[in-house]
């Protein structure tokens, strides 16, 4: 291997690609070049870093000088003065790691320091497409170990004693899995991975399919050998396609090198792994509508039992595991399950990675051992609500989880207390909410995802999440009476008991969530026919402040209906017959006088 | 989203369908064939039209309505042809609270189509799409293969002007 003097890592994961890293690396390679230092010099493109916000992302080693929001014109400088000169271009630091003029390390701010990452460990770190990276970060030493010392029954104790509960959302114990297939008899069986990540605002499962792939694929060979398997399954979102292609090589080169096919380790193991692409159903990430989808028929849950350990895919027994549960596998092999106990609460054992977004400074990704209070993740990881606006509520779960209010801020956050505030973990979507958005409509918004989404096959999920949609609606639109809120709360609990599938069971909470915590804002809208927050627009009328409007004239001009009028420099009126309450006046206005009531 | 069958003539070529009898062909003895083969279907014709669709089925050895039903069940499929650019909005959670709901009502009046249309010179068509996964960009809207990220409404006619 060519020796060099300094690595530059940008990030390739999909919110860097988004804003435009592979032009920064198409510009940083040809600067190189033209400077003469690409034999110097190696650029890297890792997965993701976590801290989405500030992208495009890249560090340069061995300084470890973070610089954040990198343009094209920019790598000229970097290059020159940094690469070249030695001189580090402080004007793009990351502002976090600058602190008195002095530089400390990443993982010193607030966003890294309360971070603990084990599912998360290579990404941003490695290169995801070079199998070598990662053995060379004890890449299947884990399988090595499991392949050639220990018997499938060692294995699965390991991970039941580790206390490792699914991250797809549920929480079953994995061990516990694995065993309930194990002690089927020997024959076909199927280990699938479901990174299907349906839950909108979530991309924890993206990041480790694209910063570091051969964990997911070392882990599920492990579950293969545990419950004696020969085929395995990846069901991705098609939405997904810089996984897929991570993924897709990644599988090559394992193969390749015979960790991944006929007789691995010369152990006479056989394990192979095919990709299988989702089509946009949400409800395919559960896991009887998966298998239902691989065998290729319309996504739709069947009955449980018998449960997929027992008759699951092409009707032998399979286990699924969600993404970031297969990516704590190796760890716990080669680190003990003592090792991975010792972190977390009493029944939820090791970290959680959460997609931090929404009304919340640093977006990104974040992983933290459970236990970890909402509070530190949004104060201190996150750095809190910008723009000086106040916190609301943070929403975890999905459609089946729901929403947190600022008073429970404090509540350590696993499995089990998130279940007893009315919401759930969910696969890890973290949406912060902020005084400007409305519950009553953010419900709806998930109401809408479910009807949506709602596969068709049981009436209680089918028609009852329409009418419990239409009701909310009536609701946003002014026409409801108190009555119809505590009608809607009976349909709530309806829908749960009734439906086949956790889709239906589960898709009334984000409203009982709400009613929960913010029912006087249910009832400003039913009582006094107004929005506190001011989104729900059949109860909004616009106003132009006299005192404020200058009378410019920039509002009438942008107005589609042409609802505003008025004579320059005195103030202008809207025409409330006319306003089609759109907005763009409110975005034109440059002195804030214009106001939603 | 729009299921209904399209207007649109079917004009596939022959050489679309020697594609997409060597996908068949290649599948044909795979368990859960389908699925792959509608996708690569996809790629080929850009939707699914009826003609595609008997041509599976023939292929396959399943019927029609078997066909039909796994298309219209899965959002990704389309009965209806795509425009030269087509414009997702993201109306996942993270963009929603940062506002993408406002983008797509300024792009449907911008465009004249409701989400799941396309123009009438088959230019744009728009599409509201779930969670697209940058989130730290949100709100979030992409054109073909170029993102757009942190986004006003007034931003929108001055991207779509890029296409036009
Ligand atoms: C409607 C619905 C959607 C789901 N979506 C996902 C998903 O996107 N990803 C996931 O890992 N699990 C999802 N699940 C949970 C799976 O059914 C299953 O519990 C999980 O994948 C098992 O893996 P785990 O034990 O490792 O968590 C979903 C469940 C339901 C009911
Ligand atoms: S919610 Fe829009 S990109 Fe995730």
């Amino acid at each position: 291997m060519n020796m060099v003097r300094s690595h530059i890592l940008v990030c390739g994961g999909t919110g860097c690609t988004s804003s435009g890293s592979q032009k920064i690396i198409k510009s940083l390679e040809a600067e190189l070049k033209a400077n003469g230092l690409d034999n110097e010099v190696k650029v890297i493109q890792t997965g993701c870093h976590g801290l989405c916000a500030l992208g495009p992302i890249m560090i340069v080693y061995p300084e470890g000088s973070f610089y954040s929001r990198v343009t094209p014109d920019d790598v000229k400088e970097i290059v020159s003065e940094h690469i070249l000169k030695g001189r580090i271009v402080k004007r793009l630091l990351y502002q976090e790691t600058v602190q008195e003029g002095q530089i400390k390390s990443l993982n010193d701010t607030e966003f890294y320091a309360k971070q603990m990452r084990i599912a998360l460990r290579n990404c941003g770190v490695i290169n995801p497409e070079n199998i070598d990276e990662y053995i060379a970060t004890n890449g299947y030493e884990a399988l090595g170990r499991v392949l050639t010392t220990m018997k499938p029954q060692e294995v699965i104790d390991i991970i039941k004693a580790s206390g490792l509960r699914g991250r797809g959302g549920a929480g079953f114990p994995t061990g516990l899995k694995w065993q309930f297939a194990a002690n089927q008899p020997a024959g076909k069986k199927y280990v699938l991975c479901n990174a299907d990540e349906g839950d909108p605002g979530a991309f924890m499962d993206r990041s480790v399919l694209e910063g570091d792939p051969h964990a997911v694929i070392e882990a599920m060979t492990i579950a293969a050998y545990a419950i004696g398997s020969e085929q395995g399954y990846i069901y991705v979102r098609a939405e997904y396609p810089i996984a897929v292609a991570r993924l897709k090589i990644a599988i090559k080169q394992a193969k390749e090198y015979g960790l991944l096919g006929k007789n691995i380790f010369n152990t006479g193991f056989n394990f192979d792994l095919e990709i299988r692409l989702g089509a946009g159903a949400f409800v395919c990430g559960e896991e009887t509508a998966l298998m239902t989808s691989i065998e290729g028929h319309r996504g739709e849950p069947r009955h449980r039992p018998p449960f997929p350990a027992v008759k699951g895919l092409f009707g032998v027994p399979t286990i699924l595991n969600n993404v970031e549960t297969y990516a704590n596998i190796a760890q716990i092999i080669l680190k003990g399950p003592e090792w991975f106990s010792s972190i977390g609460t009493e029944k939820s054992k090791g970290t959680k990675v959460f997609a931090l977004v929404g009304k919340i400074k640093n977006t990104g990704l974040v992983e933290i051992p459970m236990g970890t209070t909402l509070r530190e993740i949004i104060e201190e990881i996150g750095g809190g609500v910008p723009n000086g606006k106040k916190f609301k509520a943070a929403q975890t779960g999905g459609p089946s989880g729901g929403c947190i209010p600022a008073s429970l801020m404090d509540t350590p956050i696993d499995y089990d207390n998130l279940i007893a505030i009315g919401s759930m973990m969910g696969s890890g979507g973290l949406i912060v909410m902020d005084e400007d958005t409305c519950m009553v409509d953010i419900a709806k918004f998930f109401l809408n995802f479910t009807v949506d989404e709602s596969c068709g096959k049981c009436t209680a999920c089918r028609i009852g999440t329409r009418r419990l949609y239409e009701m909310l609606e009536k609701i946003t639109s002014g026409n409801a009476t108190m009555d119809d809120i505590s009608k809607m709360e009976e349909l709530c609990y309806y829908i749960k008991e009734n439906s086949l599938c956790a889709l239906g069971q589960t898709a009334p909470n984000p409203v009982l969530s709400t009613l929960r915590y913010f029912r006087d804002e249910y009832e400003a809208h039913v009582r006094d026919k107004k929005c506190p927050a001011g989104v729900c627009k059949s109860l909004l009328s616009y106003e132009i402040l006299p005192d404020k409007c200058k009378g410019c004239s920039a509002c009438s001009k942008v107005c589609p209906a042409g609802a505003i009028s008025g004579e320059l420099k005195k103030p202008f009126v809207i025409d409330k017959s006319k306003c089609l309450k759109c907005g763009a006046c409110i975005e034109k206005c440059k002195f804030g006088a214009i106001v939603k009531k | 989203m729009a299921k209904r069958k399209t207007e649109v003539p079917f004009n596939g070529t022959k050489e679309q369908e020697e594609r997409l009898k060597a996908v068949i062909e290649e599948h044909k003895h795979v368990e859960g064939a389908l699925m792959p083969v509608l996708q690569e279907a996809q790629e080929i014709y850009g939707y699914l039209p009826m003609e595609v669709q008997i041509m599976i089925a023939e292929g396959l050895g399943l019927s029609l309505s078997e066909v039909y039903g796994v298309v219209t069940f899965y959002g990704q499929f389309s009965l209806n042809p795509k425009g030269k650019y087509k414009v997702n909005v993201c109306l996942g959670t993270a963009c929603y609270v940062k506002g993408s709901g406002e983008i797509l009502e300024r792009l449907q009046q911008t465009l004249g189509i409701e989400a799941g249309g396309i123009t009438k010179d088959g230019k744009f068509s728009l599409d509201a799409t779930r969670c697209v996964g940058a989130c730290g960009l949100a709100p979030v809207m992409i054109v073909n293969d170029d993102v757009y990220g942190r986004i006003v409404p007034d931003d929108v006619p001055k991207i779509l002007a890029k296409y036009a």
